[in-house]
């Protein structure tokens, strides 16, 4: 049987991709952002994660101009770093995984989430960025990822709670796959940010680490955020945020918390990290 | 009518702040079409050679091209755009996402950098 082991909640910042890629992660701006990924590099290695369900958002790379679908997932055996206007990142072609994104398409639909089903996709930094934070710099991605694509951009996004919903019908599905596998469901993006307006530049700490407080224990609190609240409170660009929920969701309704960072700034951006363990997967 | 958590006119009322919503990505298809075609190499030197020209092959408004001459983010926000669509502008420049998202800001880039380096602006601070 499949089981859902571990969340991994992170921001995906382009410019932390920029940096890990040019080798400026031991520079004195970044230094102290990419400490608080070598808590999860070393964690992963004897995680080994054979699946990572990774949910993000596409930054009008390869979709969300003539088609815009709120819940999409990737389907194809292989998934290749988008050009995002300067060249693809150099990072190892993402390996699918059919079987399961089918099995899992197929219930959620059932289960009454509508989802769009996307046979080719390239994949831009808001699914990169997170597996070279959590897997470093590799030869090949040393697990098979589904991609979960939201829409974040164009509102109205999914609400937080509907999020959460989606994450628990993914858990229900991957527990019905028969087959033997670690799998791990991964929130991306976040966390408060606002890239545009007189607003841009957007921080709100108290936020985030309230958002952070609640992830663990007390998701109920969370799923009441309205998308007016994300807009209002962690800007235009944080509502991305509503993916972590999707993670924590699938986790189900204990789980222990075995690592946090937050850190301010990378770039625009608040970066939040999280680790989250199931209590039915031997989290106290 | 079914109950609403909050109007959609509350959205059009947060200080400093364009949401990206339905309407405004139609109002800006074209435009956004204009972005998207920068992601290639030869379409941005097509550009740079001849920049009217270029932005006269697509369905946009004279508005929009004419804010695009200009570089004018904050009224390419207003006539519909998206930060994620209109980077590819300002990467086409050699701007940083910074520089393009000062530009929107009553601030200088360096002024906006010293700003995200001292912790973001809160959101008690207009």
């Amino acid at each position: 049987m499949a089981t859902i082991t571990a969340g991994i909640a992170t921001s995906h910042i382009p410019a932390m991709g920029a940096a890990f890629d040019l080798g400026k992660t031991e520079e004195d701006y970044w230094k102290p952002v990419f400490e608080g990924y070598k808590w999860v590099k070393k964690w992963v290695k004897d995680e080994k994660p054979d699946v990572v369900i990774l949910c993000y958002n596409d930054h009008a790379s390869s979709m969300m101009l003539d088609i815009v679908p709120t819940f999409a997932i990737g389907f194809a055996e292989e998934f290749h770093p988008a050009d995002e206007g300067w060249g693809p990142r150099q990072v190892p072609v993402v390996p699918g995984f059919p079987e399961l994104a089918g099995h899992i398409a197929e219930q959620l639909i059932i289960d009454e989430f509508d989802i769009t089903i996307m046979n080719d996709i390239d994949v831009d930094h808001g699914l990169t960025v997170p597996l070279s934070l959590v897997f470093d710099k590799i030869d090949a991605w040393p697990v098979k990822v589904i991609p979960i694509a939201v829409n974040v951009t164009q509102f109205p996004t999914p609400s937080g709670n509907r999020c959460f919903c989606l994450g628990e019908a993914i858990a229900h599905a991957v527990e019905s796959f028969p087959q033997d596998l670690n799998v791990q469901v991964w929130g991306t993006g976040g966390m408060s940010h606002q890239l545009q307006g007189l607003r841009a530049g957007l921080i709100n700490p108290e936020f985030d680490n309230a958002f952070l407080d609640r992830l663990a224990d007390y998701p109920s609190e969370l799923r009441k955020i309205t998308r007016l609240e994300y807009i209002q409170e962690a800007g235009t660009e944080g509502i991305e945020l509503i993916m972590w929920m999707i993670m924590r969701g699938a986790l189900g309704e204990k789980v222990e918390e075995l690592y946090r960072f937050y850190h301010v700034p990378a770039s625009n951006t608040a970066v939040g990290h999280m680790v989250l363990r199931p209590v039915r997967y031997g989290g106290k | 009518m079914r109950d609403r958590l909050y109007s959609l006119e509350e959205l059009e009322k947060i200080q400093g702040t364009t949401v990206f919503n339905a309407r405004r990505s139609r109002e800006a298809y074209h435009l956004h079409k204009f972005c998207m075609s920068l992601m290639e190499e030869k379409n941005r030197k097509t550009f740079k050679e001849d920049e009217r020209g270029y932005l006269d092959t697509f369905r946009m408004s004279e508005n929009q091209k004419r804010a695009v001459l200009d570089r004018d983010f904050t009224r390419l926000i207003e006539l519909g755009g998206n930060i994620y669509f209109l980077v590819k502008l300002s990467n086409t420049d050699g701007w940083t996402t910074v520089k393009a998202v000062s530009s929107m800001t009553a601030m200088t880039p360096d002024e906006y950098a010293a700003m995200m380096l001292a912790g973001g602006r809160q959101p008690d601070q207009s």
